[in-house]
């Protein structure tokens, strides 16, 4: 899918050492040059960011980017190569299990014992945290609930659809009353409809105060769930900033979307060399024109003689940012 | 909160006991049955002065008692840990608790000691009601069956938990198992064994259960030196494998 992409535009990475306007609030996790090497590789290159109280924070980036590895690290169950990281003003690898106790959190994998009930699930996991089982008990009824799973409490876990055991492991993350929720991936897999349950309960939770710590390659729950993003690509920061800001700095309001004839397609990408967009994409397919008006830049490409078999013009997304910063490039 | 890693394999195990329950019973009966009776009225008809003048039954009752813990520990070490990681990953789940790697790797020895201690002693009783037993000393065989089962799970699990592939486990099973299982004096006494293997034998940990619990069912004496001997040689080994299982634990889970 390598297209030769003509770009127009370089913005220096944003900053995220900077409290966004809603929430200006208590930092819970504060890293600073932090890095993770496994042997020659390095996972995570030097980031460098604040994440406040209440805020959902998001991770995006390609598979292998530095994600999980950046998760684990606030997870506290891998220990940073170098620099500073802080949670809830704590050390990871002194206080990893303080902080811990703190946390919530759902793996990029259901880690559900199968041959349990979804109530004992809850259970075990509860008791890993010290909690007493009346405590448990009480919390069970009220996370299935809220996961909307009270009726399947009786069932083994084994059956139950992608969708079910993902609300149980967020059920169960919960047990503990976290503070922070790290979720890796929390809807990989899932088909649309559990997509949008999850979504939702999970704006439930940030509702509630609960601060919510994501990765994800989707865009739309990016869009959906974040305040604010971090683009990360070959383990550092490509930009960051809130999905508004993002779009503004690297990306254009509008985009339209071309397709030639094949034979033409050549012919018309040189044609379109030096047309008054703010960047051009060649795809296989198809020719991207970043741009303020898209009708009025479809206008002008019929205008300078040139007649697309199809034109779409649409707004810019999470999407073109995302791509733009981390490239076409189809990756493991 | 090893105990509470210890809890969590509890809840699971009240859930799968059937299955365990069969191979508990049915490993010593078959055991006892086939080795001591069916073996035993061939050999005893042959004098056992070799067997130090007891019959076949109660010389090698004891011993099934130290291989079976060897074999519970083995398997409680083996594949259940190598699982927990690549499989149901409750070794995963629980590391995102305040449990640290030490905590679940104690948790699920304390679980295997409770595996080790309900087989041994579901062996002594079926020994006692075979008839192959000639001491009340054979209670004090119990501790030491778990201790010897231990001696082994300790250290495969430290192994286990840095396993990438199962492959590893067959060798032990087929390379390392069997032959402790045959050439430890459980069968046969040692000195049916040419000399120069005898200290291979004695190098063996299995050997060390096997004397020490066949001396505590006939009521023999080792001396106190003797016994203290074999139970420090037990008590190291499953000692640097709780040493090793904490690191091993530590390294594997928190990469």
């Amino acid at each position: 899918m390598a297209g030769k992409s003509v770009r127009r535009m370089s913005h220096p990475p944003g900053s995220l050492h900077q409290v966004p306007g809603s929430s200006a609030s208590e930092v819970l996790v504060r890293a600073h040059g932090l890095t993770k090497r496994f042997g020659n590789f390095t996972a995570v290159d030097g980031i460098d960011f604040d994440l406040y109280r209440g805020e959902a924070f998001g991770f995006l980036g390609p598979n292998g980017a530095g994600k999980s590895s950046t998760m684990r690290m606030i997870g506290c169950v891998s220990p940073p190569t170098s620099g500073e990281l802080t949670i809830l003003g704590l050390d990871p690898v002194r206080d990893g299990s303080a902080i811990r106790a703190r946390l919530g959190v759902v793996p990029q994998e259901d880690t559900l014992d199968v041959e349990l009930t979804v109530r004992e699930n809850l259970l075990v996991y509860g008791r890993y945290f010290g909690l007493s089982r009346r405590v448990i008990r009480e919390r069970t009824e009220a996370l299935l609930d809220f996961v909307q799973l009270t009726d399947r409490a009786k069932d083994k876990v084994d059956p139950l659809s992608g969708g079910l055991k993902r609300r149980l492991t967020i059920a169960r993350s919960l047990i503990n009353e976290p503070e922070i929720l790290l979720l890796d991936e929390p809807t990989t897999g899932l088909d649309p409809q559990a997509r949008h349950v999850v979504w939702d309960r999970l704006f439930r939770l940030k509702q509630r105060g609960v601060t919510l710590i994501l990765t994800t390659h989707y865009m739309d729950e990016a869009e959906q769930l974040c305040d604010r993003l971090a683009v990360m690509d070959h383990g550092t920061f490509a930009a960051a900033g809130s999905p508004r800001e993002l779009i503004r700095e690297y990306c254009s309001p509008e985009v339209l979307e071309l397709r030639f004839d094949p034979e033409l397609h050549d012919t018309a990408a040189d044609k379109l060399e030096d047309f008054p967009a703010e960047r051009m994409e060649v795809l296989a397919d198809r020719i991207l024109l970043y741009v303020t008006d898209g009708d009025e830049a479809l206008a002008l490409v019929r205008a300078i003689g040139l007649d697309p078999l199809t034109s779409l013009v649409r707004r810019g997304t999470l999407e073109d940012v995302f791509l733009r910063l981390t490239g076409r490039r189809l990756e493991d | 909160m090893t105990w509470a890693a210890f809890r969590c394999w509890l809840t699971v195990y009240r859930r799968i006991w059937r299955s365990s329950v069969w191979s508990s019973v049915l490993g010593p009966v078959f055991y006892l049955g086939a080795m001591g009776l069916g073996l035993g009225s061939l050999v005893d008809k042959h004098g056992t002065a070799s067997l130090g003048g007891v019959s076949y039954l109660a010389f090698v009752a004891p011993a099934i008692l130290a291989s079976g813990a060897m074999n519970t520990g083995m398997s409680e070490a083996s594949w259940p840990v190598f699982g927990s990681l690549k499989w149901n990953k409750i070794y995963i789940g629980a590391q995102a608790s305040p449990l640290r790697p030490e905590d679940i790797f104690r948790g699920h020895l304390m679980f295997m000691a409770m595996r080790l201690a309900m087989n041994a002693a579901v062996t002594i009783a079926f020994m006692w009601a075979f008839g192959a037993v000639r001491s009340a000393w054979v209670v004090l065989a119990w501790p030491v069956a778990v201790l010897t089962g231990l001696a082994f799970a300790a250290p495969i699990a430290a192994y286990a938990v840095l396993m990438r592939n199962e492959m590893s486990f067959v060798y032990i099973f087929r390379f390392g198992l069997m032959p402790l299982m045959l050439f430890s004096g459980t069968f046969f006494p040692l000195s049916q064994l040419p000399g120069w293997l005898r200290p291979v034998a004695y190098a063996t940990p299995l050997w060390h259960g096997v004397v020490l619990c066949r001396a505590l069912s006939l009521g023999e004496s080792l001396g106190l030196f003797g016994t203290l001997g074999h139970v420090a040689y037990l008590a190291v080994l499953a000692s640097i494998g709780i040493w090793a299982g904490g690191r091993a634990y530590r390294r594997r889970l928190y990469v």
